[in-house]
């Protein structure tokens, strides 16, 4: 291993820029005769729009425009769409609602933009939002997706706000395993809901040129060429080749900057308008109520189980709220990136999961780190977890004589596992977290006054995302395949144009990291070029942990036919037969002499072409592939929490945290060990901190970071993280992929230890002290008597 | 509209500003030092982080008539130009204390304040109770406390160099 190579723990690149304050953020791009948009929202969870009054506004300093609904739909601007279909057990398509980016006749959250401003400055937008006149018819509002289908019918489409009624598995098979069981474990399951909360607050300017009739955006997403697809094709604002999206440095995305949002299309339509470029900079108070939230299900759970803890089937309904519209991908991912990781890494013979997909008055729900799969894990992580104690099994020993143990392993919900080694991430944490010491320590805790406990989640995933013929079998709109461009410049330094986005992932380390083992060539000499539809050609951005698995295989392949011409002009360089070129550690050799031409020469030769006919091989040296994978990848592991908790204030304090985890391939294991960490905190925010709370009337109760409780650095403990180590066979570096595993794993694992310190299976998250203090109130007479 | 003078990383500044124009908004827009961020409208997440006369303070949260006279230290301003990093920049690079980097130039800011409050050898519990004033959402904490510890070191040996201010 070099020292730059694969396998290494290479400082970052990018860090430079970061710490000296250097980075280039969507808000720190400054253009010529920028003016500023303002929006104003709706205060109102379900209303009618009666009357906008404007003339107040448009006389106030420094107003260009005032600009509502009504022109935009003037203007023929397309809704926003979701891109993927799913289909009701009926065979009826989704009930997808119109959202326009400016409600014009009904608003169906707070926060749902109704008119934007564009003045000089962000304090003069400001003064003039307020001189807005909205009339409102205010409608009852739903906000509980449990009693949504009874609740004010919100979209004309969409009777019983019900977006799609959608199965998955063999019912019938499921109900005859049932029946056959000597244990069932049930369980009511509320996965709460959380804003993503990415630090660097969402961002679009738009800037038209009237010569050219170019539009660009700068922004804050993880996908740009996604983002220039869906505003050209389907909003219509223009020809994708008239549409120029660039990410520069983004600050942090989970998930929350994949969408395609209502204050980017404002942005660009309004720009051509007032032919002066236009920013939107959000407010953190404006982000809670416009960023697309997470997860937000009600579920029941069952398990059944035969007289040895043999795992027999598993029966799964859940209600999924997916908001006041449909955003880009929320479709997808309580159906095919949840239901179908129901398996776990267990052989489970039968499963069938129901979901019922509904629309409520609050802000649409969407991908957050995970997706779909830290709900799927946190029903099977405590279904497996209850089952064990109420057989009075141990819980390491039940999954264990659970696990899958060879492979390929083809689970009842489409998923084709194609490596892992469970057992031995199991053990690897158990002998890591000390498990075999943990009734010492839960003595010492009984001695102190405290209460113990100790919690395990043997978590799967499915990334690498994705296969574009299995999604698209599954109705994803787009394929998940990924690109890459690999230039060689005549000096030898290469620049390689990635379809991927880094939003804190450190791709320009990682990337060149596999370049410079690859060609021999130094780290420094290797350029990440990303987030710009003008450089790269397309891509399908950065989200379910693929950018390793899908994207670095791109440059691999793009590599591939790089060392392939490489050798034909060394063949002519060194008049031998290209048969006989050896390329090994930045150098072309003659097989069997001493020949040899340094890569530097082997560059400026393709480009001077002074060593070959142009007939017989084109100069230059550049190549591009793109990458479809042959599967999923599936990342797994355990993770261990001990937690101790306070009798008499509930509050559940973490004391050791373990991660075992098997993500295939690593390439810098400094920055997958961050990441690691970085979910678990996440995780964790969500067991013990964070909570989306709405009121009947569908306020935002918890709508700033004074109310909503994000992991502050006293909250977490310092984590204790392994890996143990299967290669993907689906791509070919072995990578499985690590940006998820975390925030996947770790719920259960907090839920799971909380509730064997405190004897009571009843406890829902946020496990807040209060939440525990309440439980262990209710537990304690129980267990007394 | 007002005019405010300061120093700013050693140099003298001059601006007419609104009475409402905060200080984030003066060193961002007014004299296009980016390098201070916004993350927040409620003073939570410290990505603001600047020294105020040698004293960390929210930049999002402070007037710019304020600090007339004062002198501010941002980001920009720790490391020479061309020169070495700061040793806690360096920490942070060493230890992988940041992903994004939004959160990082407060964070940096904040961990300056408290090595000048606490001192050079900086225990787990001690860094984590004083980072109460800043969030990040991408490293769990876990290398920045690292990379906090580190840095105070560093900063004893390098003499403690506390930047141009």
């Amino acid at each position: 291993m070099s020292a730059t190579g694969i396998g290494a723990a290479v400082r970052r690149k990018e860090d430079l820029r970061f710490v000296t304050g250097k980075g280039q953020y969507t808000d720190d791009v400054i253009r010529p005769g920028e003016t500023r948009a303002v929006f104003v929202r709706s205060p109102h969870a379900h209303a009618k729009i009666k009357s906008i009054d404007i003339s107040a506004a448009k006389t106030m300093p420094g107003v260009i425009a005032v600009l509502t609904g009504k022109e935009l739909a003037g203007d023929k601007i397309g809704n926003l769409i979701c891109g993927w279909m799913i289909h009701s057990k009926d065979g009826t398509p989704m009930k997808m609602a119109p959202h326009p980016a400016l409600a014009a006749e009904t608003v169906c959250h707070v926060g749902d933009p109704v008119v934007v401003v564009i003045a000089e400055t962000q304090a003069q937008g400001r003064d003039a939002a307020e001189k807005v006149k909205i009339d409102y018819q205010v409608l009852p509002a739903i906000v509980d997706p449990a009693k949504a289908k009874s609740g004010p019918q919100i979209h004309d489409v969409a009777p019983k706000n019900t977006i799609y009624e959608w199965s998955l598995g063999d019912a019938k098979a499921v109900d005859a395993a049932f029946a056959t069981a000597k244990h069932v474990t049930q369980l009511d399951i509320v996965n709460n809901r959380l804003v993503p909360n990415a630090i660097e607050p969402r961002v679009a300017l738009a800037e038209y040129d009237a010569g050219t009739d170019q539009l660009t955006l700068w922004n804050t997403t993880q996908n740009p060429h996604v983002s220039r697809l869906v505003i050209a094709a389907f909003v219509g604002m223009a020809p994708e080749h008239k549409l120029r999206v660039i990410a520069p440095d983004v600050g942090g995305g989970f998930g929350s900057k994949i969408f395609i949002y209502p204050e980017e299309v404002v942005c660009l339509w309004a720009a051509r308008k007032v032919g002066r470029p236009v920013k939107w900079t959000a407010d953190r108070s404006e982000s809670f109520v416009t960023d697309a939230h997470g997860r937000d299900h009600v579920t029941h759970a069952e398990l059944a189980l035969d007289v040895n803890g043999k795992m027999l089937a598993m029966r799964v309904r859940t209600i999924a709220n997916l908001g006041a519209y449909m955003s880009t991908f929320s479709s997808s991912v309580p159906t095919y990136l949840y239901a179908t990781l129901l398996s776990g890494q267990y052989d489970i013979p039968h499963i069938y999961c129901e979901v019922d997909a509904v629309y409520t008055n609050t802000v649409p729900v969407d991908a957050y780190r995970g997706a779909g799969r830290p709900e799927a894990t946190f029903v099977v992580e405590r279904l497996v977890e209850v089952a064990a104690r109420q057989m009075g099994i141990d819980p390491a020993d039940l999954r264990k004589r659970n696990f899958i143990k060879s492979f390929p392993h083809q689970t009842p919900v489409i998923m084709a596992y194609d490596a892992g080694d469970y057992n031995a991430s199991l053990k690897k944490a158990l002998d890591l977290a000390d498990v075999k010491g943990f009734n010492k320590r839960k003595r010492e805790s009984t001695r102190n006054g405290k209460l113990r406990g100790i919690g395990y989640s043997t978590y799967i995933e499915a990334c690498g995302i994705a296969p574009s013929q299995a999604v698209g079998s599954l109705g994803c709109g787009v394929g998940l395949w990924e690109s890459a461009e690999v230039r060689v410049n005549p000096t030898g330094s290469v620049e390689v144009l990635t379809g991927t986005h880094a939003h804190g992932q450190g791709h320009e380390t990682t990337f060149a990291q596999l370049v410079s083992e690859r060609l021999g060539i130094p780290f420094e000499n290797v350029s990440i070029v990303h987030g710009d539809t003008d450089k790269v050609q397309f891509g399908m951005g950065t989200y379910g942990s693929r950018s390793g698995a899908v994207g670095m295989s791109a440059i691999v392949k793009a590599l591939d036919k790089i060392e392939a011409k490489a050798k034909k002009v060394a063949a002519h360089m060194l008049e031998a037969a290209e048969g006989d070129i050896v390329f090994k550690d930045g150098k072309f050799t003659v097989a069997g002499t001493d020949k040899s031409a340094a890569w530097g020469d082997v560059s400026l030769n393709a480009y001077i072409a002074h060593k070959f006919a142009g007939q017989e091989l084109e100069p230059g040296l550049k190549e591009t592939s793109f990458y479809d994978p042959t599967n999923f990848t599936f990342p797994a592991g355990c993770h261990i929490c001990e937690v101790e908790v306070d009798r008499d204030t509930g509050k559940a304090e973490i004391v050791n945290w373990t991660a075992v985890d098997d993500f295939g391939t690593v390439i810098n294991p400094m920055i997958v060990e961050g990441q690691v960490h970085g979910g678990i905190a996440q995780g964790i925010g969500q067991a013990l901190l964070e909570n989306v709370v709405y009121d009947k009337d569908g306020q935002l109760v918890s709508g700033s970071l004074m109310d909503y409780s994000m992991p502050h650095a006293h909250d977490l403990p310092s984590f204790q993280v392994g890996l143990t180590e299967t290669k993907s066979p689906s791509n070919p570096l072995g990578i499985k992929g690590c940006g998820e595993a975390g925030a996947i794993a770790a719920p259960a694992a907090v839920i799971n230890a909380i509730t064997d310190a405190i004897g009571t299976e009843e406890l829902t998250m946020p496990a807040t002290a209060q939440a525990v203090w309440t439980a262990l109130k209710v537990a304690q007479p129980r267990q007394a008597a | 509209m007002p005019a405010v003078s300061m120093t700013v990383n050693g140099k003298a500044v001059t601006g007419d500003v609104e009475a409402r124009t905060l200080l984030v908004q003066f060193l961002r827009e007014n004299l296009r030092l980016t390098g201070t961020h916004v993350g927040c409208d409620t003073s939570q997440c410290g990505a603001c982080v600047v020294h105020i006369d040698g004293i960390a303070a929210k930049s999002c949260t402070t007037l710019a008539l304020q600090c007339e006279g004062a002198k501010i230290t941002t980001i920009e301003g720790l490391a020479e130009p061309n020169g070495p990093l700061h040793p806690m920049q360096e920490a942070f690079r060493e230890n992988h204390g940041l992903q994004c980097g939004f959160c990082t130039p407060g964070m940096i800011m904040a961990a300056l304040d408290i090595v000048r409050r606490r001192g050079h050898d900086l225990d787990e519990h001690t860094i984590r109770e004083q980072l109460d004033g800043n969030i990040c959402r991408c490293t769990g904490y876990h290398n920045i406390v690292k990379a906090i510890a580190a840095g105070a070191k560093a900063m004893a040996k390098d003499g403690s160099r506390q930047a141009a201010e």
